[in-house]
């Protein structure tokens, strides 16, 4: 044995060579660039707690923490104040020991707390049925499309909207790019939103699914009714992204909408930005779909005493039971992080939540209205939008944190920026925001 | 020559070729237990001997459900789609599945007769 950790023979590895005919374990990583490998063997050289500590704390003396209400960061996650009764509860170790459920009928709270959580979901997004949650807003594009596969498997062409999230559709790019699916990116108008022009031009039956942001990655709101109208006639499966949850509360449902799966990112429902994850993945659709929907759904029921009970149904599809046949290769769930999603939910309960939205957007439009003049897009939009800024350095001098840039992946949109506003940035830093834009 | 023999394949599924119709046997029944879901191919469709012909969930599992032969799904028991628990209480009766339009000649290569199939079983639960 040549590693100690590693439990395998001599003689298994090479049995396992020669079964995938290869000559040495390095051949498994050939696609993997040149330039991504360590060409030297890793070795780690041992630190002491103490020193341990050390280290890590002058590496975080890097960071620069940006005071919470002069920060406008915005594209896919959001900076929401948290109530500590998420933690509190969260943290008790019935919840944070048992992170999902294998012997699912002993862990009647765990169930509970997920069933309530696909509950206040589908209330959210306005659809009949939600899953107990997925890892995040791009994985939960990319099943929302897969879902739409095993409803039409004769379709190949997904369309994606410009004004999507441009991650989620690499990584959507990515989960497909050996299927002979073909993403086509539906363009942007000048106004940024996706082109209803072109979507009625290009209709086919070959189409399986639109993919939309809902706000869209420029925070503005789509002409999503006017869409489900024209691709309705082909039968196309309309496929709603929301990266900020809260705009739900006074938006429209994409079920009222006619959106046929609801997806998205539940970051803002409780959850830390801590540095991009763990995030929550939110997939929710029409009942029609539930045997074609991924990961696990948690049911109500009753025992033989007729008394409330919770069960993890439809988990014949799973993974453990079907293998290579099952539904997706989805077999778990973020199960604290939907808990947070459903404790802040609850918590707000529906006037609360609402009122929260309300107060997102009003900050947003009020800071909109004073730095107009900087403003890209002339669209309704929820708490974000875009500017453009020539020397965006002058501001993160004086403590502004905002994007991010949009060049990268617009080219188009030269020195535009996102900025978003939520309840965390007090009126008086709002005030000074506009003032320090202004001086510009 | 119309065989009005059932005939069973070593993936528990049984044909009548004199009716085309095609179920699960008593013994799938009974390992799969209670059958709550069925999800059945189209109807009109050509299909081949080992095709996908229906999904059966029970509450253990969910099986996919092969063809016995080629041919043409002619009829789907719809019985059955709003009654899964017919498939446990008469199997290889009320509860068949399809009805395929089988070619004639019909040939049983690779099935096997009732009696050979519970030979068969035997084999599998030692």
């Amino acid at each position: 044995m040549k590693n100690p950790f590693i439990c395998l023979s001599r003689k298994d590895i090479e049995e396992i060579l020669s079964f995938l005919k290869i000559e040495k374990i390095e051949d498994l990583f050939k696609h993997i660039p040149e330039s991504l490998k360590i060409s030297e063997n890793l070795v780690l050289e041992g630190l002491s707690e103490q020193d341990t500590y050390k280290k890590i704390e002058e590496i975080s003396q890097k960071n620069k923490i940006p005071e919470s209400s002069r920060t406008f960061l915005g594209g896919g996650a959001y900076n929401h104040y948290i109530p500590s009764i998420i933690d509190h509860i969260v943290e008790r170790s019935e919840f944070l020991t048992s992170y999902t459920p294998y012997q699912p009928e002993v862990s009647q709270g765990t169930l509970q707390a997920i069933f309530e959580f696909q509950t206040l979901l589908c209330q959210l997004t306005g659809m009949e049925i939600s899953n107990a949650s997925l890892y995040d807003g791009a994985t939960s594009l990319v099943e929302a499309v897969f879902l739409g596969t095993r409803i039409y498997p004769e379709r190949k062409v997904i369309w994606v909207s410009e004004t999507l999230n441009p991650e989620y559709r690499e990584v959507l790019k990515t989960y497909i790019q050996n299927f002979d699916y073909k993403l086509v990116v539906v363009p942007k108008t000048e106004e940024g939103t996706f082109d209803l022009k072109w979507i009625e031009k290009n209709i086919s039956k070959d189409v399986l699914c639109f993919c939309f942001g809902y706000p869209n990655y420029f925070g503005i709101i789509e002409p999503v009714k006017e869409a489900v109208k024209i691709l309705e006639k082909e039968k196309i499966i309309t496929i709603s992204c929301t990266s900020e949850m809260l705009s739900l509360g006074i938006l429209k449902t994409p079920g009222e909408l006619g959106v046929e799966i609801a997806c998205g990112e539940g970051q803002s429902l409780g959850i830390p930005l801590s540095f991009g994850g763990p995030y929550l993945g939110i997939l929710s659709t029409k009942e029609a779909h539930l045997r074609r929907m991924p990961g696990r759904i948690v049911g109500e029921t009753e025992d033989r005493e007729g008394k409330r009970g919770y069960v993890l149904t439809i988990s014949t599809r799973e993974q453990h039971i079907r293998r290579e046949k099952a539904t997706s290769n989805i077999c778990t769930n973020q199960s604290l992080c939907a808990l947070r999603a459903c404790i802040y939910m609850a918590l707000l309960g529906k006037e609360g939540y609402r009122e929260l939205a309300q107060i997102n957007a009003k900050r947003a439009y009020g800071l909109y209205q004073r730095i107009e003049k900087f403003s890209v897009f002339k669209k309704p939009f929820f708490n974000e939008f875009v500017v453009k800024i020539k020397n965006p350095e002058k501001l993160q001098e004086k403590g502004f944190y905002f994007g991010p840039p949009l060049e990268k992946d617009y080219p188009d949109l030269k020195d535009c920026y996102l900025i978003a506003t939520t309840e965390l940035n007090s009126k008086d830093s709002i005030l000074e925001f506009a003032k320090a834009m202004e001086e510009l | 020559m119309t065989h009005h023999t059932i005939f069973f394949t070593k993936t528990h599924e049984w044909i009548l070729p004199s009716e085309g119709k095609v179920g699960i046997s008593n013994y799938a029944q009974g390992r799969l237990g209670d059958i709550v879901y069925i999800e059945l191919t189209a109807q009109g469709k050509e299909v081949k001997k080992g095709d996908v012909i229906a999904v059966i969930e029970s509450v253990k599992t969910t099986s996919d459900i092969y063809a016995p032969c080629d041919g043409k799904v002619l009829e789907l028991n719809q019985e059955v789609t709003s009654n899964p628990g017919l498939i446990n209480q008469d199997p290889e009766g009320a509860g068949w599945i399809i009805k395929i339009e089988v070619k004639e000649p019909f040939s049983s290569e690779g099935l096997m007769s009732k009696e050979e199939y519970e030979t068969y079983i035997k084999t599998l639960s030692e």
